[in-house]
């Protein structure tokens, strides 16, 4: 993908929120690809681990938020234990979603679970992505 | 022997047939389960946003009963609890500036600094009774059972908490050996199964557990055994789906460790609950002379 960086576009406040929030210093990042080949949502992604994490940093904020990506996310921890710098990506990935979510944005609504579907499933799911998607 | 235990939400409903027989099989081997009085829902997924204090009361608070009752360990059976449980105390050991905000916030507990070990039942298994004692203990051994060990990810990841190798577990091998079961091992064992994606991206999950099922199948599994409720639903739930969509897959029995382990230990079969799970388990234990 192409994008124009320029300081105009450049978002500190979205980069300095996201540290704040992950705790994670993203310029440990060189960039290896490691956490988009281990990844296994990555397929179902619009753009790899490895880019979300280049754009983060360049404050590049609307591009991040017109992708997927965070929302394919399960926290599995397979990049955060695979990476070479020991950059934790699952933090990060959390604290893009919770910047949406804490507008009281919410990614899902309950409501479009359908009633045998909320049957179904079981608590911790209900519990632990109820948690991720809304605020 | 006494030992606290937390059960979690889904245990007591949807995977009874993972508490149950795991109860029932602790008490054969001289371990008393004992619940823990007041406990509360751990949030299932384990917090992991630095400035978010107020998610770890819930799982925090538990670990505080369990110091309550004089008890230095926690175990679990479900591999989600274990892991938000776990993740939780750690940042308590280790975190003194929120430890102490976290503290004062519960003003009605006593204090509280990691004290408590969380541990998941396979590593009591392990390291509290071993291999070999069980192995001892066996009266129907699970003999030419091929059962693939899937671990999926809490209990592996992060590498702070993880009961064996990240990158190598060799935890369910061992079990199912001394059960006295073959062991399949396969490329999938510690991939996702999708987690929580499940309420937001449900066809997702089917490829994932595609993933995950097909490998199995295609490395001489007849069965795959797990601990967690979620990653039971995730490859349980569309196997009928993924049968129409791939000839050679006919479904596939999955089984909580628990329940092997008191099928094995002879304890009646309906304290195993099979008639919760998914892949019908129980044509393949006939089929082998397991179940009667």
């Amino acid at each position: 993908m192409s994008v124009t960086i320029s300081p105009k576009r450049l978002r500190r406040e979205f980069v300095r929120k996201i540290k704040e929030i992950s705790g994670q210093n993203l310029h440990l990042c060189y960039q290896c690809g490691m956490c988009s080949g281990i990844c296994p949502a990555a397929s179902n992604m619009d753009l790899p681990p490895r880019q979300i994490i280049e754009l983060a940093r360049l404050g590049l904020e609307e591009e991040i938020a017109n992708s997927k990506t965070v929302w394919i996310c399960a926290s599995c921890l397979a990049c955060t234990v695979n990476c070479p710098r020991g950059f934790d990506l699952s933090k990060m990935m959390e604290a893009i979603r919770l910047l949406t979510l804490r507008k009281n944005i919410d990614h899902i609504s309950p409501e479009e679970i359908s009633p045998e579907e909320r049957c179904e499933l079981p608590q911790i799911a209900m519990i632990s992505g109820l948690r991720k998607f809304t605020g | 022997m006494g030992l606290a235990y937390y059960p979690g939400c889904t245990l007591k409903t949807k995977a009874r047939n993972l508490e149950e027989p795991g109860i029932a099989s602790m008490e054969v081997l001289e371990f008393k389960l004992e619940e823990i009085p007041r406990w509360n829902c751990c949030g299932a997924v384990y917090s992991l946003a630095e400035d978010d204090l107020i998610h770890q009361v819930a799982p925090i608070r538990n670990l505080i009963r369990a110091k309550e009752q004089g008890k230095n360990k926690l175990a679990t059976l479900c591999a989600f609890c274990f892991n938000t449980l776990k993740r939780a105390n750690l940042l308590m050991r280790e975190n003194a500036e929120k430890r102490n905000t976290l503290n004062s916030f519960m003003d009605e507990e006593i204090d509280y600094g990691g004290e408590v070990e969380v541990v998941h039942l396979l590593e009591v298994l392990r390291d509290e009774i071993g291999w070999e004692a069980l192995a001892q203990k066996v009266k129907l051994p699970l003999r030419e059972l091929k059962i693939a060990s899937y671990y999926g990810c809490t209990l592996l990841r992060p590498r702070e908490i993880a009961i064996d190798s990240v990158e190598n577990p060799t935890i369910l091998r061992k079990f199912l050996k001394a059960l006295g079961a073959s062991p399949v091992d396969f490329p999938y064992a510690t991939t996702c199964c999708g987690s929580y994606q499940i309420i937001s991206n449900p066809g997702d999950i089917s490829e994932y557990a595609w993933d995950i099922l097909g490998s199995a199948l295609r490395h001489g599994a007849e069965a795959l055994v797990l601990t967690c409720p979620l990653c039971d639903y995730n490859l349980g739930r569309g196997q009928k789906e993924l049968m129409k969509k791939h000839s050679e897959f006919k479904g596939m029995p999955l089984f909580y460790f628990t329940q092997l382990l008191a099928l094995a230990l002879g304890l009646d079969s309906q304290v195993c609950h099979f008639e919760l799970n998914y892949g019908s388990p129980e044509s393949l234990l006939r089929e082998k002379n397991l179940l009667s």
